[in-house]
């Protein structure tokens, strides 16, 4: 397997089609886009309930252009280890041809993954089903308004959890899906972004989720101006920022062992990216003090961890 | 054609009768009492026997949900539950019939919690009654055991694609041995050649479970009660084909002891088998009672229903499952519904029984019937269900 070392070398096939009623600067869009570019043709989509299912597929339209399945909202990881099961088997018996070789892709969001479809997930993933599963992280349940999900991080505004006099926003921090998800001893799993210069390092990980046999979780920071409150022009800029404060660290765990895909040798303070989404408009001085700490606690677990500085000290610019 | 005869629970005789449809994914829960049809796929498949995908899912929400995927894919998809799995089931199972993904699912009937009990009741199926799913009751092992086949036979019919549920009392039936006969696989998969659509194929794309606004989601729905209305008809057919294959049918319903009967008893499952003995007997003591057991309940063929039953004066309606806050059973209520704005229609006894899996006697059933008896001849007219048997 050889890895995409420009942008040039993409495949130009689109699978996503224009005319989807995604917001504009949504993230999700690009990331679907990036991820079956690699995936190609020969892909089944399994998309639990969000955003993305129901922007891409009101009847009678469609914008997908592989064969796309949406089931429920919990329910990502049982759907996609049907059909893994089902191709697996027909291939066996000849019913389909033996050679075929089509990837189950799961898109699910954050609410769909790090809470009600957790459960099922982790059963994918402990059986064993060869299924690339993308979390496609919007850090909060967008598509029914901005409720708070597991994923959503510390002190951030979402309808549930409210900025007020007693309580700044989510109070809880998020959770940490992919160490659980990497905690099942998979072959491959990876963090990553849409955001500006680190698309290949995307890309490159879809590739390798693709060939491993067996369960590969992506988990893709989507940087979502509707709910994030910042504008969409903004949007990969905003995840391009998200890896450069340390907010969003890039990583894969290949067969255990984790390797820091993208270095942030100068780290910039949370600061520059707290300060421009609206969900985050409530902070003090002290609370954005505190989020730093937290960030500079994981860049130096993280150090710890590879035995070397992937992720630099914070350096105001 | 190769037969044997074998003892099999009823458990097992639908693990035997998925086996030989030659099932490709099996996805399946351990739940009491149904854990046996879990285990004995999962022997199978070991020993060789049964070249399916066994997927051991983490809940029964999660088997329906890896049924529809199967399905979807192309796949002869089965499971089996019971009980409080069928309840967590319960969302995805509209999901199946709307999708119209032909998938057999074996129904080792319980109650539901609370209390938590594990015995039998139809509580869980006749709580499912609305989703879609067409429902096949059986009052043996090998019933169950043919109607499986059968299931699969009318779910991939064209005009029905529509998912299949096999109901069997739970324990009184499941964990029941009795002689079964078996077909050789060959002999069983020649006669329901594999006909699932293989919607999520890459050469054809189609998006499968799509969002739909107020304009088309009626009419998605309405197909639903188009395909359930062409059951009838096709399961009928499916059972002569069947019989004359195999030489066991049938019907939609069983008959016993009708023809001249001044009461007739309507029950589902193996309540029917019990009352049998109960008719006999009555029937020497000179009282003219008989038996009706639908077999096919959703969709109900009310049509044939009112041309049977609307002859006799009174119809003795025995539930098995309680319709919390309605003034009959689920069963009674059902065939209520086939009378509607019919004149001349029998009277109803509607008795609940069998709660929680308390024993329905011989004897019980001779004291509902001598009950119905005396409330015709005395003209006295019960409103409400009667509860048989519970200690107030």
């Amino acid at each position: 397997m050889s890895l995409y070392r420009t942008l040039k070398e993409v495949p130009t096939e689109e699978y996503l089609a224009q005319g989807h009623r995604l917001c504009a600067g949504c993230p999700e869009a690009i990331c679907v886009r990036l991820v079956t570019k690699v995936a190609g043709k020969d892909t089944i989509i399994v998309n639990p309930t969000g955003c993305l299912e129901v922007s891409t597929s009101l009847f009678p339209e469609t914008a997908w252009k592989l064969p796309w399945i949406h089931v429920a909202f919990e329910n990502g990881g049982a759907v996609a280890s049907g059909v893994e099961a089902a191709l697996k088997s027909m291939k066996r018996k000849g019913i389909i041809p033996k050679e075929t070789k089509t990837h189950v892709i799961v898109f699910a969001g954050d609410g769909g993954t790090t809470d009600i479809g957790f459960q099922a997930l982790s059963g994918m993933l402990e059986r064993g089903h060869d299924v690339v599963y993308v979390c496609i992280d919007n850090e909060a349940y967008m598509n029914t308004g901005i409720q708070r999900s597991g994923s959503t991080p510390y002190m951030a505004w979402a309808t549930t959890s409210p900025v007020g006099k007693v309580l700044k926003g989510k109070m809880q921090q998020k959770k940490d899906m992919v160490s659980i998800a990497a905690a099942h001893g998979i072959p491959y799993t990876a963090s990553a972004t849409v955001g500006t210069g680190y698309w290949l390092d995307l890309m490159n990980k879809v590739r390798k989720a693709i060939d491993v046999e067996g369960p590969a979780y992506i988990h893709c920071l989507n940087p979502c101006p509707t709910g994030w409150r910042f504008e969409p022009n903004l949007t990969v800029e905003m995840g391009r920022l998200a890896v450069q404060t340390g907010m969003w660290m890039l990583y894969e765990v290949v067969d255990g062992k984790l390797t820091v895909t993208a270095r942030v040798s100068k780290r910039r303070p949370v600061r520059d990216y707290l300060k421009q989404q609206g969900r985050f408009r409530h902070l003090t001085d002290e609370d954005i003090a505190k989020i730093q700490r937290h960030v500079d606690e994981s860049a130096a677990e993280m150090n710890k961890l590879v035995g070397q500085e992937v992720i630099g000290p914070v350096q105001e610019s | 054609m190769s037969v044997k005869r074998i003892p099999l629970s009823a458990n097992h005789a639908a693990a035997y009768a998925a086996k030989a449809c030659d099932i490709d994914v099996a996805a399946v829960y351990p739940i009491t009492p149904q854990v046996e049809v879990a285990e004995r796929l999962g022997q199978f498949v070991a020993d060789g026997e049964l070249r399916a995908e066994y997927i051991p899912v983490e809940s029964e929400h999660s088997a329906m949900s890896a049924c529809v995927g199967a399905s979807s894919a192309g796949a002869r998809a089965f499971t089996a539950t019971a009980s409080q799995g069928l309840a967590l089931m319960h969302e995805i199972l509209f999901i199946a019939s709307g999708s119209r993904l032909p998938i057999v699912m074996a129904l080792a009937n319980r109650t539901l919690s609370s209390p938590i009990n594990i015995h039998c009741d139809h509580s869980d199926s006749m709580a499912s009654r609305d989703c879609g799913w067409v429902q096949i009751y059986a009052s043996s092992g090998q019933e169950v055991y043919d109607s499986v086949i059968q299931a699969y036979k009318l779910a991939e019919d064209d005009k029905i694609l529509l998912p299949v549920m096999v109901c069997f009392d739970g324990y009184i039936l499941s964990h029941t041995y009795e002689p079964v006969l078996v077909n050789s696989d060959e002999d069983v998969l020649g006669f329901v050649p594999k006909n699932v659509k293989r919607l999520l194929d890459p050469d054809n794309p189609l998006s499968i479970g799509v969002f739909c606004m107020p304009d088309y989601e009626y009419e998605f729905k309405y197909q639903l009660v188009e395909a359930l209305g062409n059951v009838p008809d096709r399961l009928k057919k499916v059972d002569q084909a069947f019989g004359e294959r195999f030489g066991r049918g049938y019907g939609l319903y069983e008959m016993y002891r009708m023809d001249d009967a001044e009461v007739v008893m309507v029950a589902l499952g193996t309540m029917a088998s019990t009352a049998k003995a109960a008719i006999d007997e009555l029937r020497t003591e000179g009282e003219k009672v008989g038996l009706f057991r639908p077999r096919l309940f959703r969709p109900n063929p009310v049509d044939e229903w009112r041309a049977i039953l609307s002859k006799y004066n009174m119809l003795m309606v025995v539930d098995r499952a309680m319709s919390l806050g309605s003034v009959a059973g689920p069963l009674a209520l059902e065939l209520l519904g086939a009378f509607m704005n019919e004149k001349d229609r029998p009277r109803f006894m509607n008795f609940v029984a069998g709660i929680g899996g308390r024993d329905v006697t011989v004897e019980d059933i001779k004291q509902m019937f001598r009950k119905t008896i005396d409330a015709h001849r005395s003209g006295t007219t019960m409103r409400t269900c009667q509860y048989y048997g519970v200690r107030m």
